[in-house]
């Protein structure tokens, strides 16, 4: 997560509760992901190769774009789409806007003041807000957001396996590809197993938990998913031996590019490129 | 770019400082993408590329088939402690990278593909962190901090025994510096920015804050917060295994014997110089007249000399280089042009060697295991 949390806490610590919630808040990402990506929509009906080349080319799109109009334009193309396919609106908005101003607002703010040329507006306290300082903020505050829901089509429409075997467009090598997969697979293996020992902990625990406490068993935690890990990934590889794994990895490429995929690809370069073009 | 402030400027620049301070210390090192111009990503991509090739390489040879699992699960367990909620004494709570620690267990060169995974993961299947910015999450992250965590920790931990109390001193100094230095490469790149892309009038295109904020306003919180939990989990875990699991600490050890006869830790310096020699490139614009013996023929003869070979007069219309001045007219910015030129350069070379390294590590011909 972009945004960490970073608060004062009472006496007693709430450690073991939050790393709980964000666990399971991980997960139920993971799932909802998954659950709006077998709905059906615009973006769910296209080629995974298609999707991640223009995610590619639009990011790019928006990063090189020096004209807030076009970048605008391409949010505005970003929720379409997300409207298309059967993303609900108001999630998209929230994913996309609650967390930003805690950060690239936030980060954003003394930008408006110090950033240096014509005065826009005066202020009490002798502060002034300047039309590049605005520009600039609003330029930051567009790509970011922008970025962030392109990235979400993405991984909102897209089966995460099927985005790993069309990361073999990119000529990513079928190694990454394959250790990123069950990477994937064991980040929710190692969640359930972290949560559950958080939950059984928790369980045996009675009365308020100080701070150090909590840092212990915080450490005895990550130790013991750290020894898992490691004897984890020695079973794997026995495993995968004992089913005839000898070095080479073959991945399903599930892919046939029919010609709408060919009409949708060519639509968002030719979007890019257009808004390459009108931002220079 | 505060060069020329007046008293009430800094005080309202003390000001602004303390804002983002304060909200800085509640952020985490991930970059979305909109912060770094799409140059810069692609330099800090390149520059994290030999990295890999040196973890993969290095896997290739101490750990062959059993690396993929092995590999799979420590990113995966650092994925899931980048979500553990550490308090610090005093009542501020942070999350770790891991880093540190993944270092420790597997050597730098090996945590540096296992945090890049992480990362990648993130940012491709649960949107945190930029995709464009991929390369310079990794290089801040899966770059920086393994390497000078564990260089802290072997420091401290040369010739002690596994149960050392040494080691846990040198995991958490190692976690604290490691942080503290990813955090100041994210200001650096930050900082850059609007150094070298402004719109015509003036407005910074992409994170606005010159140098003199973006380090000191990243590395500062970074000091007080996150770097001090990277060091306290690191040496909290660190002496959780010593008193249970001691073989798994011993597990870096031995291969990084291997390391050190590949002749890799000076090729590494030689990268680490050559980031260096890419980022100052523009410094060459301050430095005034041409490089000495790369005078044209009309600078010789204001240089006073009055005979010039004839040969030379020949050739130097021969070669007309693409990148003539390391400037693109195009662009219209020196320092852009300076900086891609730089860039072109190095891809080149980087390319080259790449090609090279490639070759000569999948000599034995198993295709698949291609970096």
């Amino acid at each position: 997560m972009s945004l960490a949390s970073s608060k004062a806490l009472p006496k007693r610590s709430h450690v073991l509760e939050d790393t709980l919630h964000g666990i399971s808040e991980t997960l139920e990402r993971g799932l909802f992901a998954e659950e709006i990506s077998l709905r059906r929509g615009l973006l769910q009906g296209l080629d995974a190769r298609v999707k991640v080349l223009a995610t590619l080319a639009l990011l790019v799109g928006v990063s090189l774009s020096r004209n807030l109009w076009v970048i605008l334009g391409l949010y505005t193309l970003a929720f379409g789409l997300a409207l298309a396919s059967a993303i609900p609106a108001d999630f998209f908005i929230r994913r996309v806007w609650l967390a930003l101003p805690f950060f690239t607002g936030a980060l954003i703010l003394p930008a408006l003041f110090i950033t240096p040329g014509p005065v826009l507006l005066h202020l009490p306290l002798g502060l002034v807000i300047t039309q590049t300082g605005l520009n600039s903020a609003l330029f930051l505050l567009l790509r970011v957001s922008t970025s962030l829901s392109l990235a979400l089509l993405l991984i909102l429409t897209t089966p995460w396996n099927t985005i790993l075997s069309a990361l073999g467009v990119l000529r990513v090598p079928d190694v990454f590809i394959l250790i990123l997969g069950m990477t994937y697979r064991y980040i929710f293996l190692l969640l359930h197993t972290a949560n559950d020992m958080f939950l059984s902990r928790k369980s045996r625990s009675v009365g308020a938990l100080s701070n150090a406490n909590a840092r212990r068993i915080l450490a005895s935690i990550s130790a013991t998913l750290l020894g898992k890990s490691l004897n984890l990934s020695s079973e794997v590889y026995l495993a995968m031996q004992s089913r005839g794994f000898r070095n080479t990895i073959v991945t399903l490429k599930p892919f046939r590019m029919q010609r709408r995929d060919w009409l949708w690809l060519f639509i968002f370069l030719a979007v890019t490129g257009l808004a390459i073009f009108l931002g220079r | 770019m505060f060069l020329n402030q007046t008293k009430a400027d800094w005080k309202r620049l003390g000001i602004y400082y303390l804002i983002l301070f304060g909200w800085l210390a509640t952020t985490a090192m991930h970059i979305p993408d909109g912060y770094l111009s799409p140059l810069t990503s692609l330099v800090m991509l390149l520059l994290v590329l030999p990295f890999w090739a040196i973890g993969l390489r290095k896997i290739r040879q101490t750990m062959s088939a059993r690396s993929v699992p092995l590999i799979a699960l420590v990113a995966a367990f650092c994925f899931v402690i980048m979500m553990f909620n550490v308090p610090l004494p005093g009542g501020t709570t942070g999350h770790a990278v891991g880093a540190a620690l993944a270092a420790i267990v597997l050597g730098p060169e090996v945590a540096t593909i296992a945090v890049s995974i992480a990362l990648m993961i993130q940012a491709f299947f649960f949107g945190d962190g930029g995709i464009l910015a991929i390369g310079a999450n990794c290089f801040n992250m899966a770059v920086v901090i393994p390497y000078i965590s564990y260089a802290i920790y072997r420091i401290f931990s040369k010739g002690t025994p596994v149960t050392s109390k040494r080691r846990l001193a040198g995991a958490a100094l190692g976690g604290w510096v490691g942080v503290t230095m990813g955090a100041f490469f994210a200001g650096f790149e930050f900082g850059l920015q609007p150094l070298l892309f402004k719109a015509a009038d003036g407005t910074p295109l992409y994170s606005p804050y010159p140098l003199s904020v973006a380090i000191p306003a990243m590395v500062l919180p970074h000091m007080a917060v996150a770097s001090v939990v990277e060091g306290l989990l690191t040496a909290l875990v660190v002496g959780t295994l010593q008193r249970f699991n001691t073989k798994v600490l011993e597990g870096a050890e031995n291969p990084a014997a291997a390391v050190e006869a590949t002749g890799l830790r000076r090729l590494r310096w030689v990268w680490a110089g050559l980031a260096i020699l890419v980022l100052a490139s523009p410094l060459g614009l301050l430095a005034p007249g041409t490089a000495w013996g790369e005078w044209t023929r009309g600078e010789l003869t204001r240089l006073g000399i009055k005979s010039i070979p004839a040969g030379m007069d020949q050739l130097s219309g021969l070669w007309g280089a693409p990148l003539a001045h390391y400037n693109l007219p195009i662009l219209g910015n020196a320092s852009l042009g300076y900086i891609l030129s730089a860039l072109v350069g190095i891809l080149v070379v980087v390319v080259v060697v790449w090609l090279f390294m490639t070759l000569l590590t999948t000599g034995a011909g198993k295709r698949e295991q291609k970096p």
